[in-house]
């Protein structure tokens, strides 16, 4: 099958049913998104599918439709995304195993909804697990990335 | 037995009779320095100024030997590092360093001892001198107790002062010019008329001079890192998915693999039938492993399916096999022959706890797993008689030493790389899953395997926190507490461990009446009596390990009686504690939350105080009780560390303990049937998620008390002020962990 990961074309021989976060880590060797729970529990492996926040974990390859964008492909250590700027700078992270999925849900429900209330952040974030309990801080990260957004739009 | 085991029963769980026989002789023996492990590895063109800091041309290395699970550790022993050896902080490289015994954690045993962290008598601290020679003496290199920054705070300092000492000296005798003329900025040596040379061009002279014996501290008024927010060092590579992970680690030729182990921990296995799993598709290797399987294969999902295919005949758990049975046997160790400690007994409980007017109370905990976020997994690679291990570890030496004897190698042919853990909060003082990773390298030499558990084997195997029960007793008189008698019964966490580690243990084991045992309190019949329960489930630290339950039976059951004494909780607590850094801490929290006002309609406050490793922590919470359930709000926290030495990374520290305390108490628990886990996965073992999180306010109260660590404090507080705050709320006392079984949560 062909899947576009981070505007980049490749061809996998895989097996139908296997999810896509093992195609991406394991076969193209992107890490970025992270293994968890394998059942769409925790959310440390969403990447963005035609921009929409998915759990890699639990969709088969084979019924990818779109291009995958992964962590790696918002943004570069060299060039970070708004949220992931706004996270380096509330410095959110502590282990940071989650935080590429979480950045992947953040990033996606800025997309759509430029300026959340805090119900709007409960809604799009509770999927996704925090075990070192960061969450005041993601909460208040992606209340700077929206700003900064806003910003930009004016 | 071995030197090693000899010395371990003298000295190691620290009876106090244990301390008159091997004190001085392992303080005398052991004043000498352990060899600096980076001599041995030196590349190129690099020096080891001290075992913290490396040179090479292209700059300054700080090796941070502690495990970062998220806790911070890597920046923090960089910066006082950085700090005294003046390097700019962009420019800073770390590594966690070889395994090595010069590493050893002079704090750690501290909290085994059976002295209160507030005993500040001549007993106490020589115990705790002996407590470092001890930690000295078994190379024990371990990463816990919120130990890292008291064992660094000096130590580390120290090393950046020698290094920066000897590069001036360096560069005194390569300019003629007096060591006293010269100053140091951003990593180079400043002559009087400003030429500039770089601590890299004089890192091999230095290396030839003798380290001074005396370094004299930089004043803590010129400090540039150490009390500031500091940027983490791994902050950029964790928000950009850059950072590598243990399951990250990519090499050449690499093939993955999972394990299956019987989950009923312990149980063996007694035969298998992997006919299906040979045949799934990319399945390599099919290995026997000790009570399981393991799944050599081309990539980890199909190393997964293939171990799910594997028919497994298991043998039983070797503990009872249902949470009742298991809380039977905790019930019934309330005994004078299971009694453990004693270590608190003020007054005449037994005198004062006469007649009718007495409150009885029993209160339950269970077990709970670490399940960080990151699976259990290593990377090992056993090549022409040198096995290479990639992996995230408390405790390398350990692992290094089991490793050398699972492969049959010597340890200078076993090479620990240590990474960065995705979380740890105690699971990974255990290395079973490096030993698997061992066994199935033994098996299949030559190329790179990753071994990764399910999330299902990781809940499975988690060894957890104990599950515990407490009866108490108390009685007040006068609108005061008046007695209080506390039975608190758990497995020892201590000697599960250190049985597992091949370390003998004696004495009584501190785990399981901290927390509540060496509270400030002073009330005029009070007793503490730890039981032994005997080990089931084998068990470990767990984020703030004994003080996790006891904190919660302690304080819930004292607001208890001080409700029944008609007081204010702050005001009965601080009428009670003797020790005034922790009355300050409760003066604070009383401050920052308006104790005392009227919290509103359907709302309620509850306060907790817990002082463990050394740090008075006090919590206040809020919540409402709505038709839906009880909504945490917020969540007012104070506790002293002493100095903080990054503010930012305190408050993160102590909020997510706050909602690591939080979401257990909500709605966590491992309930057993059968012998196994019935939680496997996060549907099941949820914790806190953000639409619950609450705004939680964190103030440092420095009352110039020793340097603590903050990593594992904040949690034994949390949980009690919000059963105090329900309580506050609805009038219902939840005497059970999780709080969810009696209660409704939004």
């Amino acid at each position: 099958m062909q899947l576009t990961v981070n505007g980049k074309t490749h061809q996998v021989d895989v097996e139908d049913e296997m999810p896509l976060l093992w195609v991406l880590r394991d076969v193209l060797g992107i890490t970025g998104p992270k293994y968890g729970c394998g059942v769409a529990m925790c959310g440390a492996c969403t990447v963005h599918i035609a921009g929409e926040a998915v759990r890699a974990c639990s969709l088969p390859a084979v019924d990818v439709k779109g291009d995958i964008t992964t962590i790696e492909g918002l943004g570069t250590p060299e060039a970070m995304h708004v949220v992931q700027k706004a996270w380096a700078e509330h410095q959110v992270a502590q282990c940071g195993y989650c935080q590429s999925g979480q950045i992947m849900s953040a990033a996606a429900l800025l997309r759509v909804n430029p300026n959340p209330s805090d119900d709007d952040i409960d809604q799009a974030m509770s999927g996704n697990l925090c075990r070192c309990g960061t969450y005041p801080r993601i909460r208040a990260a992606i209340k700077t990335a929206a700003r900064e957004l806003k910003g930009r739009a004016t | 037995m071995s030197r090693l085991g000899t010395i371990a029963r003298r000295t190691f769980l620290i009876g106090s009779a244990a301390i008159a026989g091997g004190v001085a002789f392992g303080v005398y023996a052991y004043k000498r320095e352990p060899e600096n492990p980076l001599l041995r590895q030196l590349g190129d063109g690099q020096v080891a100024l001290t075992p913290y800091v490396r040179i090479d041309q292209t700059g300054v290395t700080i090796i941070t030997p502690r495990a970062d699970v998220g806790q911070g550790v890597a920046s923090v022993l960089a910066a006082l590092v950085a700090e005294e050896l003046d390097v700019a902080w962009n420019d800073i490289r770390i590594d966690f360093g070889p395994p090595s015994a010069a590493y050893y954690n002079g704090v750690v045993t501290a909290e085994g001892l059976p002295f209160a962290a507030t005993n500040d008598g001549l007993i106490a601290r020589q115990a705790r001198v002996v407590g470092d020679a001890v930690s000295k003496f078994l190379s024990l290199q371990i990463t816990g107790g919120s130990s890292t920054v008291p064992d660094a705070y000096e130590k580390m300092r120290i090393a950046g002062a020698v290094a920066r000492d000897v590069l001036l000296q360096a560069a005194a005798k390569r300019t003629g010019i007096a060591k006293d003329e010269l100053k140091t900025s951003n990593g180079s040596v400043i002559t009087p008329r400003g030429e500039s040379l770089s601590y890299a061009s004089l890192a091999a002279d230095a290396a030839r001079i003798d380290p001074p014996k005396e370094v004299r501290f930089k004043p803590e008024a010129e400090w540039r890192y150490l009390g500031k927010p500091m940027q983490r060092i791994d902050i950029v590579a964790k928000s950009t998915g850059t950072m590598t992970f243990g399951i990250d680690v990519k090499l050449p030729g690499m093939v993955y693999a999972t394990a299956r182990t019987n989950p009923r921990i312990g149980g063996g296995i007694k035969r298998f039938d992997a006919s299906a799993a040979e045949k799934s598709k990319g399945v390599i290797a099919i290995v026997p492993i000790t009570g399981g399987v393991g799944v050599i294969a081309d990539n980890t999902w199909r190393a997964f399916k293939a171990a799910s295919l594997i028919a497994c005949d298991w043998g039983p758990a070797p503990y009872p096999s249902s949470s009742a049975a298991m809380f039977e046997t905790v019930a019934a160790s309330f005994t004078t022959q299971h009694q453990d400690s004693r270590l608190k007994n003020d007054g005449d409980v037994d005198a004062a706890l006469q007649g009718p007017a007495v409150l009885e109370a029993e209160y339950k905990l269970p077990y709970l797993a670490h399940a960080p976020l990151e699976p259990m997994n290593a990377v090992v690679q056993l090549k022409d008689g040198r096995l290479d291990i990639w992996t995230g570890t408390q405790i390398p030496l350990f692992v290094v030493a089991m490793a050398a004897e699972v492969a049959g190698l010597r340890a200078e042919n076993i090479h620990l790389h240590s990474l960065y853990s995705g979380g740890s909060f105690g699971r990974r003082l255990e290395h079973d899953y490096v030993r698997q990773a061992v066994e199935l390298a033994k098996a299949h030499q030559g190329r790179p395997i990753k071994m990764t558990w399910t999330r299902e084997e990781d809940m499975s195997h988690d060894v957890p926190r104990p599950l515990g029960m407490a009866r108490m007793r108390g009685a007040v008189r006068d609108g005061k507490v008046e007695a209080y008698d506390l039975k608190l019964a758990y497995p020892s966490v201590t000697g599960s461990w250190f049985g597992r580690l091949g370390i003998p243990t004696f004495g009584p084991d501190t785990a399981i009446v901290a927390g509540a045992w060496d509270q400030p309190f002073r009330i005029p019949h009070y007793r503490v009596t730890g039981y032994r329960v005997p080990e089931m489930v084998p068990v470990s630290s767990w984020r703030s390990v004994g003080a996790s339950g006891n904190g919660f039976l302690h304080a819930c059951f004292l607001d208890e009686l001080i409700h029944a004494a008609g007081a204010d909780s702050l005001k009965e607590l601080i009428r009670l504690c003797w020790h005034a850094p922790s009355r300050k801490v409760l003066e604070a929290v009383g401050e920052m939350s308006k104790w005392g006002s009227d919290p509103g309609k359907d709302r309620g406050r509850g306060l907790a105080f817990t002082l463990s490793f050394g740090v008075p922590v006090a919590e206040v919470v809020e919540v409402t009780n709505t038709p839906r359930g009880i909504k945490i709000d917020r969540v007012f926290v104070a506790a002293d560390v002493g100095k903080v030495l990054d503010p930012d990374n305190f408050e993160n520290q102590v909020q997510g303990g706050v909602i690591w305390g939080l979401g257990h108490a909500i709605n966590c628990e491992l309930t057993y049937k059968d012998g196994m886990s019935e939680q496997m996965n996060f549907d099941a073992y949820q914790a806190l998620r953000l639409y619950q999180a609450p705004a939680i306010e964190v103030r440092a109260v420095d009352n110039g008390s020793a340097i603590r660590g903050i990593g594992e404090p904040p949690v034994p507080p949390a949980a009690p002020a919000l059963a105090n705050a329900i309580f506050a709320a609805t009038g219902k006392r939840i005497r059970e962990l999780p709080l969810n079984k009696h209660i409704e949560f939004v």
